[in-house]
């Protein structure tokens, strides 16, 4: 067990763990930041993605000693400042994507990653950063549609 | 609609606080002055309700299905609100609580089916609940499709009619004029001629004071104001955010974790648990030995994952870990075999063996398909906390009511003190029918004072599923001159559920179509669509065989043998001319055409393959579906493209195998899924052919296997009769 100092969407947390602990759980049961999901436990699904330092990575896979003083974006703290919806949220809405909705966190997360560096992706662009994760309801049309709509809003 | 039954009855009343409660429930030997009078007595639960209307003249209504993606919530309320006229800003839904009275068998049992007697019925047999569904509508389960062609025909829109009817009766009388001078609109009641309106609430306590109407009249589609319309669902902005809860979400005070095995072999027993390093690791609380499976409960999950993983189990020998999957599509065949011809008869129409015999020629074929895991999202889990002789009880669960029941036998303790709460699914397809995982986390729950959230690995989900049968199945075509058949033989391994699945759309005039059984130790279970993913891929397949044996192509060879049936037809036409059939691809490239009717709901598809890389890409899906009346057009084609995706998925990768008894597959590395870089555009046409409504969550799924098949066959003229199909070209030498 050890202390970490974690900045989770722009808050200051400290955590007593063991640091090989995945981010994930620490993220979900220590501090109940819930909208990151559990997939596989081994960085092939994509549901726990979050940001760290502004990168998506796969937090199931993802010591929290690795995240040690990184800042931390997840699902939570993806809107904007005055609380509204992220464009990627609204897209999300305005093209119906969620089914089951249980790897749309992850999908959201690796979306607003790849909008943020590239304003205008192409369908390769696309498809090379969302194919970390997957979405059993199979709504990656809807997907796609919608992050060309937030990449025009 | 058919007829309202002796037995049916509508039921109505004001609550406490003045909202006024109607529902439509059935129940033998139930009269409607008893339900009333239970109702007095506790408001909300004793009555099949599906509607409250409050007295802020808001209106909730009550849905007896679980959500897990297919947007249940949405199309239920959407039919109830249209028939009561109310106003969809104003609309919200709760779901029904694990109890009887929201159980949703009558409605299929006694009205839907008219008089049809159900054997037995499934009350406290979950495991083979599913299998029944299709004769009982099983007990608030969600699957089989059921939710809008049944409980939302047969409930919704009826408890929001008679509701409708009441609140106007009660106007009529409280403003003095005949009821037919009277319009509803936005869930407000007007007198024109006299410039009156006033909310639907005014009238609620005046309203529970009436009957209800025996026979509410329904709208006919002309009349429909939000059925038909594309609304958004409303689960949807919290699956944007991170908010929607999920089972694995559940957090309660003072719970802790719970980690699990189950025999690789299934089936065994751990006889000796060696726990020596695992009880000292980090977190550990106790080790636990239940013999069907042995669990590690520990501070979090993370460490009691772990530290399962390290306990040392001696499973015992059940006869089958000598078992490979060659042996079990050998014991397949061998079953087929030894049936010589003589199995359990589908279907037997004219002489098909006879016809065979004077037959131009005859056409053979086998097809075989392999285990299939569910791969829902969220790993199973499950949150207990047994205390004092009660249970409390969390989860996604498609068949909440039964898992109560389950979990009563297995503590004793009585049904009432076990409370269910059925959380959103991170998907089901079929998966969370079965009352393994709630079992498991009970028996681990009783052994603490405190709440056990249980997860499981995505390994042990891969490995501890219910699972897509393997099955062969074999056909015997006699074709005339001109290549069409005179007869169809069939014979498969296996027969779950629906009891259909096996029948073939086209006319036929001489067919006979068996079943045999087999005995293996990998156990059954639904997988979105059940029996049509396979009988799908083994008939359309051969259905397209026989047309090349014709010189003809798919689309014009089904035209042929479907001339019989317009809503076939159209389906299939509309398919086709949204595929360009018949155009010039560029090489590599082939289309193919399948057509499945199952729940209900006839399905054409056209699948666009490119065979130029090392596995077959689908390039472009067009989908044609025609469920009689599409309630939401987005929801109905989310669900179909869905279909679409996850059975791709299946066609092209999905292969459970068999080594040593044990399931290979572990994870998503060796169980792979389709990505958003393999994903086709799908192109869906909705047909409202005004025939009766169909499901919704499994049409889309059985006939994208074949289609597939079909245009790797144009593609390259190889017939591919075995899935996985992403494989296709390793088979060629």
């Amino acid at each position: 067990m050890s202390e970490t100092k974690l900045i989770v969407n722009g808050e200051e947390r400290s955590v007593e763990v063991d640091p090989n602990t995945p981010l994930l759980w620490v993220l979900r049961e220590q501090l109940k930041l819930n909208g990151t999901k559990f997939g596989c436990g081994i960085a092939q699904c994509g549901a726990c993605t979050v940001h760290l330092d502004g990168t998506p990575v796969r937090s199931c896979s993802t010591p929290v000693a690795a995240a040690d003083g990184a800042e931390i974006t997840t699902i939570e703290g993806v809107g904007n400042d005055d609380g509204m919806r992220h464009a990627v949220q609204a897209a999300w809405v305005e093209h119906q994507v969620p089914q089951c909705g249980y790897c749309q966190s992850g999908q959201i997360m690796s979306a607003v990653a790849l909008l943020r560096d590239n304003p205008d992706p192409t369908d390769e662009d696309i498809d090379v950063a969302m194919s970390g994760n997957i979405c059993r309801c199979g709504a990656y049309g809807r997907i796609r549609a919608a992050i060309k709509t937030a990449a025009r809003a | 609609m058919g007829k309202w039954t002796r037995r049916g009855f509508i039921a109505a009343g004001v609550v406490s606080g003045g909202a006024l409660m109607v529902g439509v429930g059935i129940r033998e030997g139930h009269r409607a002055p008893k339900l009333a009078k239970m109702m007095t007595e506790d408001g909300e639960t004793l009555v099949n309700v599906w509607v409250k209307l409050n007295t802020d003249n808001t209106i909730t209504a009550i849905v007896p299905h679980s959500e897990m993606g297919q947007g249940v919530f949405t199309s239920m309320t959407q039919m109830l609100a249209d028939e009561m006229d109310a106003d969809w800003d104003k609309v919200t839904y709760e779901q029904a609580p694990a109890h009887e009275a929201y159980a949703n068998y009558p409605l299929g049992r006694e009205f839907l089916m008219g008089d049809t007697k159900v054997p037995g019925m499934v009350q406290d047999s979950l495991n083979g609940g599913f299998l029944r569904i299709a004769q009982s509508m099983g007990l608030q389960i969600t699957g089989g499709s059921t939710a809008v062609r049944f409980t939302g025909m047969g409930g919704m829109r009826i408890a929001g009619a008679a509701a409708r009817e009441m609140i106007v009766k009660a106007a009529a009388k409280t403003w003095d004029v005949p009821a037919k001078e009277l319009r509803t609109e936005k869930s407000f009641v007007y007198h024109d001629a006299t410039n009156r309106s006033e909310p639907y609430a005014a009238f609620a306590e005046q309203a529970g004071k009436y009957a209800p109407p025996t026979q509410p009249k329904l709208k006919s589609p002309e009349e429909f104001k939000l059925m038909g319309k594309p609304l958004k669902r409303f689960d949807i902005p919290s699956k944007t955010n991170g908010t929607a809860e999920f089972g694995i979400d559940v957090d309660l005070p003072g719970m802790k974790y719970a980690a699990v095995m189950g025999p690789p072999v299934l089936g065994a027993k751990a006889e000796q648990v060696d726990e020596t390093y695992a009880a000292d690791m980090p977190g550990v609380i106790k080790t636990l030995n239940k013999g069907w499976f042995v669990a590690v409960v520990a501070d979090s999950y993370w460490q009691a994952e772990n530290a399962v993983r390290q306990l040392e189990v001696t499973w015992s020998k059940t006869g089958a870990e000598s078992l490979g999957q060659s042996d079990i599509y050998a014991l397949l065949g061998q079953a087929i075999d030894d049936a010589d011809g003589k199995g359990k008869e589908d279907i037997a129409i004219g002489n098909a063996r006879r016809a065979a015999g004077g037959a131009a020629r005859v056409y053979e074929a086998e097809y075989r398909v392999p285990f299939l895991a569910h791969a829902a999202m969220e790993p199973i889990n499950a949150t207990a906390w047994v205390r004092e002789g009660k249970v409390e009880f969390w989860s996604g669960l498609q068949n909440p009511l039964a898992v109560r029941d389950e979990i009563a036998g297995a503590l004793n303790v009585k049904k009432h003190d076990v409370t269910v709460h059925n959380v959103m699914l991170g998907g089901g397809f079929g998966r969370r029918s079965e009352a393994d995982y709630p079992l498991m986390a009970v028996e681990i729950a009783k052994e603490f004072d405190h709440p056990v959230k249980m997860i499981w690995s995505r390994e042990q989900d891969t490995q501890q599923d219910w699972y897509r049968p393997a099955s062969i199945s074999r056909f015997k075509a006699g074709l005339d001159e001109d290549g069409m058949p005179v007869s169809w033989e069939n014979m498969f391994v296996q027969k779950f559920d629906p009891p259909e699945a096996s029948h073939i759309p086209y006319k036929i005039d001489n067919q006979l179509i068996q079943h045999t059984e087999a005995e293996h130790h990998v156990r059954f279970g639904p997988w979105r669509s059940v029996d049509h993913t396979q009988h799908g891929f083994f008939i359309e397949s051969f259905v397209d065989e026989l047309a090349d044996q014709a010189g003809m192509d798919g689309y014009t060879y089904r035209r042929k043998l479907l001339e019989h049936s317009p809503r076939y037809l159209t389906v299939l036409d509309a398919a086709a001319d949204a595929a360009g059939w018949g155009r010039d691809v560029p090489d590599g490239r082939g289309l193919g055409i399948a057509l499945v009717d199952s729940f209900g709901t006839v399905v054409a598809q056209v699948v666009e393959v490119d065979v130029t890389g090392p596995e077959p890409k689908v390039v472009h899906v067009w989908c044609a579906a025609d469920p009689g009346y599409v309630m939401n057009p987005d929801g109905f084609t989310a669900q179909i493209e869905s279909g679409i995706i996850y059975g791709l998925t299946a066609a092209l990768y999905g292969n459970i195998t068999i080594e040593d008894g044990a399931v290979v597959q572990s994870n998503f590395h060796d169980y792979p899924m389709l990505r958003m870089r393999d994903a086709p555009e799908i192109t869906v046409k909705l047909i409202n052919s005004g025939a009766k409504v169909g499901g919704g969550g499994e049409p889309g799924t059985p006939p994208i296997a074949p289609a597939l098949a079909n245009a790797v066959f144009a593609a390259t003229g190889v017939r591919v009769r075995s899935q996985p199909i992403a494989s296709f070209k390793q088979g060629l030498t």
